[in-house]
């Protein structure tokens, strides 16, 4: 079990980090979700004990960052969110490395390295240079890297920058399964797609605090409409009359496309739709989404996540 | 200790496997220091001709005489052309003097040993080869002097004293040898970058996020910023030992002092080489800042340690400033274990000296060290 309890961090003036908590508990994903700059790096960076934090405390299974140093650092694996490996080693070379850094050595570790090789799907070019990976490759032996020691806790500080959807569907094969191996995750992304995928729960973060956290369905409920209908029409129709519906929540009309919030697409759609053809309307498209992470972020902050 | 060794052999393993850069530190070195070895070569070596023009508008006996004096000499390569012609190869750098014997100069050189009036001699110089120019005119003056005195029936004049050259250092049976000291400056040089590329590799690990990697390891400081030293310093040997191979392989050089001072000095440098590393990745920033201003820093630090030529042709401050450098300490300390040929305890001091220097380094490189991220 990973506890991160207040941490908060400051630079200078600007407070980076400002009293985040949560739990993860093994064999549990927890999602960092918020744009860049948002304070998801730094929170890493102190779980990890990269930097030190001006309040607050972190504990992983009873060891606790800053008084049992070696011993909570073995109990956490760091996948940076910059390609951590060299170059001109080979990819079974950079997993022995990083394996000797936590004391093991000899058979263990060549077996601990093939091991954790051939889980990313890259058992067959272990002694290739990962300057012949695609980025997709390294991204998966960047993982191997921090799993060589067998840690409890995963780190990974937005782990798909830059890959393909391919690789990106590989690495969550991956992730999902040290889920289920019982490792415990923390994923920070800014992509509210990988949170929806891999997150068992979800902490928002921006400016440095935590603006919403719980399950995928939890935040969800936090929306004003679980759907947004967009309406395509012809003529004129009084928005005012169609926020007043039962089951609108919101109705706006941008050129001939009306966006209404609504809960229940069934039920408030129909009276929508009525509406419009009492008016006089023609509608011309119909299309609909659920509302996501995206929609969270943006009533919660008023901001997009990739602002 | 796995992880100490872990470190230290990676460092080790990703110097080894850059094949170019492996060839490019050794071969640097050599090729630069046997330049410098044939540049201010021993006493013994063939010196090159300095090149010069002579006019003889005379034609008497008198310059005719000095003419072919100054053909026989060794020193000289002559060549008897016309005034014009002699200016010209002057002012194109062709030769480094023309000397026109005026018409009558016979005659009045003559006159003027008994006090009658002085013939003037012209000499025209190119003015970047000034060296050149004292040889010239010291011979010069001695060709005509014994000429003239010797026509004009006078005795024969000739040097009051004779000289016996003996090279002071400490084992009279051994030559001096200008590639021992060439070697000693060149490789301190080339070894003191190389240690400078391996402290910008530390900032070039924090950019690429490995530092990150490492630094999540449960590895204290003294075990990251100690296995880069112990690497650097090892890598240091390493190339030190390859240069001063080929010194003695291919140029002479030999180790004529004590073989054990030598490994001393040699060790305090690599030492000192793994801190001012560590330094450069302390102070600097970027890499590409920090990689300007360290290699300034380090050929300065190597001038003033008589790497490029020895220091004792430096002005007197300059010499005394020179002790503040830690090269120089290194370059000194290798000359007498090489071709001064001196004792163990003739290195004592300069390892003393380098190996305080890697402390203060050292002590500056972890305080400065940006270890948070």
């Amino acid at each position: 079990m990973l506890e991160a309890v207040e941490l908060r961090k400051s630079y200078g003036t600007r407070r980076a980090v400002a009293d985040v908590s949560f739990r993860v508990a093994p064999g549990e994903v927890l999602g960092l979700l918020g744009p860049n700059g948002a304070g998801k790096s730094t929170t890493i960076a102190m779980i990890a004990g990269l930097t030190a934090p001006d309040a607050g405390s972190v504990s992983v299974n009873g060891a606790t960052l800053g008084k049992d140093g070696d011993g909570f650092k073995r109990r956490i694996g760091l996948v940076p969110q910059d390609l951590a490996l060299f170059e001109d080693l080979t990819a079974l070379a950079n997993i022995e490395l990083f394996g000797a850094l936590y004391d093991i050595s000899g058979k263990t570790l060549r077996n601990r390295a093939a091991e954790v090789l051939a889980a990313v799907g890259l058992g067959d070019r272990a002694g290739d240079k990962p300057s012949t990976f695609s980025g997709g490759m390294k991204r998966r032996l960047n993982i191997a890297c921090a799993l060589v020691h067998d840690p409890d806790v995963l780190l990974l500080d937005e782990p798909t920058a830059g890959v393909d959807p391919q690789s990106r569907n590989a690495i969550f094969d991956n992730l999902e399964a040290l889920k289920r191996s019982g490792k415990a995750l923390v994923y920070t992304t800014h992509y509210m797609e990988e949170a929806e995928r891999l997150a068992d729960r979800i902490v928002v973060i921006d400016h440095g605090h935590v603006v919403a956290s719980g399950t995928l369905p939890e935040l969800m409920s936090t929306l004003p409409a679980a759907q947004m209908l967009q309406v395509d029409i012809d003529g004129d129709v009084d928005v005012a009359s169609l926020a007043s519906l039962p089951g609108v929540k919101q109705a706006q009309r941008s050129g001939n496309r009306l966006t209404l919030g609504i809960d229940d697409l069934a039920r408030d759609g129909g009276a929508v739709l009525r509406t419009l053809a009492a008016a006089g309307c023609k509608v011309r498209h119909i299309s609909s989404d659920r509302g996501n992470l995206e929609d969270v972020f943006l009533a919660l902050t008023g901001r997009q996540l990739r602002d | 200790m796995n992880a100490f060794v872990a470190l230290v052999r990676k460092d080790l393993v990703l110097y080894l496997s850059n094949r170019r850069a492996l060839v490019m530190s050794l071969a640097a070195p050599i090729l630069i220091a046997a330049f410098f070895g044939s540049l201010f070569g021993s006493r013994d070596s063939k010196p090159a001709h300095v090149n010069i023009a002579v006019t003889d508008l005379d034609r008497s006996e008198i310059s005719t005489r000095v003419v072919a004096a100054l053909r026989q000499d060794a020193t000289f390569e002559v060549t008897a052309t016309g005034e014009d012609e002699a200016l010209a190869l002057v002012k194109s750098g062709k030769v480094a003097a023309a000397i026109t014997l005026p018409s009558g100069f016979g005659k009045l050189a003559s006159d003027a040993m008994v006090g009658g009036a002085k013939p003037e001699l012209a000499l025209r110089y190119d003015p970047s080869q000034a060296i050149a120019l004292q040889v010239v005119r010291g011979l010069l003056a001695e060709y005509v002097i014994r000429t003239v005195a010797s026509t004009a029936g006078g005795p024969r004049l000739t040097l009051p004293y004779v000289t016996r050259e003996d090279a002071a250092i400490a084992r009279p049976e051994t030559k001096y040898n200008s590639y021992a000291h060439s070697f000693a400056g060149m490789g301190v040089q080339f070894v003191l970058l190389m240690g400078v590329d391996l402290g910008i590799g530390l900032l070039l690990m924090r950019r690429l996020g490995l530092w990150k990697r490492l630094r999540a390891a449960p590895l204290s400081r003294r075990k990251l910023l100690g296995s880069r030293i112990v690497s650097t310093a090892l890598i240091a040997l390493v190339v030190f030992t390859v240069v001063y191979a080929a010194a003695i392989a291919i140029f002479g050089v030999r180790i004529d002092g004590s073989v054990a001072g030598f490994i001393a000095v040699l060790v305090a440098f690599a030492l000192l080489t793994g801190s001012f590393g560590l330094l450069i990745a302390a102070l600097g920033r970027t890499p590409e800042a920090t990689r300007g201003l360290a290699i300034l820093a380090t050929l300065l630090l190597v001038m003033l340690g008589g790497a490029w030529v020895p220091s004792f042709i430096f002005p007197e401050w300059l010499q005394k400033l020179s002790l503040f450098a830690p090269t120089r300490w290194a370059v000194d300390g290798l000359d007498a274990m090489t071709w001064r040929g001196l004792p163990f305890h003739d290195a004592l001091l300069p390892v003393a000296v380098m190996l305080a220097f890697a402390a203060v380094f050292t002590v500056v490189a972890i305080w400065r060290f940006a270890w948070d991220e």
